[in-house]
């Protein structure tokens, strides 16, 4: 049990510290054309890393994958918003689980 | 006062949706902890104090495989470096005079979620806005948690298996308008996309950890941004 506990304050503290450092300690704007830049595009690159391919093995089979991928995409082209997104996904996958 | 403040009921409406979807993912960390053998409570101290999720999922995963502290710490730490340069775009978002404690504060909550919805706000962004944008988020991580470990036994594989998909759809649900109007985006999710795929499928290149592949295609990426589409109003 005390193991648990110092990995779960381990796993918060190194959790927290990336986090922490960049936006606790620079108050200061940047005013390079290039770092703006480079820090205008991060969230979209971050999350498009982070989703595929990883997205392919998120449900347990491919084929599921790929249609709820595909939903999502449409959903979001149409600007659907965060949660009916996630909710089109989720039932796109379950459904082409049962069917297929 | 807090709740009167406009900037704290819009952040708050904005967390809503990040809320609800994180819910059906905690919801599968709870489940995931509990039939583990870690007891629900310690379940939700993981999400009440980490709030993140590939990091705790990850390190949830080595406490139930028995791995010795250090890997713990040094593989949470790896997935989580990416948070740098999310904190670091905040950091020339929010409001240049917000104290120094009130930044250790809100960048508690930065999330790949609450970051990408800070970040793609059209103005600067303030103390009481991130507050507002963290709180849901943060009770539906916990809440969801708690329901997952409770009812772990009681859910379908199946719907367990579909949720799976959850944090991926709402990613996707940020990026894709963005693409739409900018082609210098969809280039850069593009070039993100490739990196990423070749860290998974190259052989010698898949040894590379997921935290790794996530900095340097996201880094890869901005830098070739930067480089080929400058920003004009910056």
């Amino acid at each position: 049990m005390s193991r648990i506990l110092a990995a779960v304050f381990l796993m918060a503290v190194v959790t927290y510290i990336p986090r922490a450092l960049p936006m606790t300690f620079i108050k200061k704007r940047l005013t390079s054309r290039f770092v703006r830049s480079f820090l205008y595009y991060v969230p979209y690159a971050a999350l498009a890393a982070m989703t595929f391919p990883a997205i392919l093995y998120s449900t347990g089979d491919l084929t599921s994958a790929l249609i709820g991928m595909g939903v999502a995409l449409v959903l979001a082209f149409y600007e659907k918003g965060l949660l009916i997104v996630a909710l089109g996904a989720i039932a796109a996958v379950f459904f082409s689980q049962i069917l297929l | 006062m807090l709740f009167r403040d406009p900037d704290f009921r819009y952040g708050l409406k904005k967390g809503v949706p990040i809320a609800l979807g994180y819910a059906p993912v905690a919801f599968t960390f709870g489940i995931l902890a509990v039939s583990g053998g870690i007891p629900p409570s310690l379940a939700v101290l993981i999400s009440l104090t980490n709030l993140t999720s590939a990091g705790q999922f990850a390190g949830t995963k080595l406490i139930i495989a028995g791995a010795p502290l250090f890997e713990i710490a040094l593989t949470t730490l790896v997935i989580n470096i990416r948070y740098l340069l999310m904190s670091f775009a905040l950091s020339q978002k929010l409001l240049p005079n917000t104290s120094m404690l009130k930044r250790a504060l809100i960048s508690f909550g930065i999330t790949d979620e609450t970051f990408a919805l800070a970040a793609l706000e059209k103005d600067d962004i303030s103390f009481s806005y991130m507050v507002g944008l963290i709180c849901l988020p943060y009770w539906g991580w916990a809440l969801g948690t708690a329901l997952g470990a409770v009812v772990f036994s009681v859910l379908p594989g199946l719907v367990q298996n579909a949720m799976g998909i959850a944090l991926y759809a709402m990613f996707i649900a940020l990026i894709v308008p963005g693409g739409k109007k900018s082609r210098a985006v969809l280039a850069i999710v593009a070039i993100a996309v490739t990196i990423s795929s070749l860290f998974t499928w190259v052989p010698g290149l898949k040894q590379v950890s997921a935290g790794w592949s996530t900095i340097i295609a996201t880094l890869a990426a901005c830098l070739a941004g930067a480089v080929f589409f400058p920003r004009e109003e910056v």
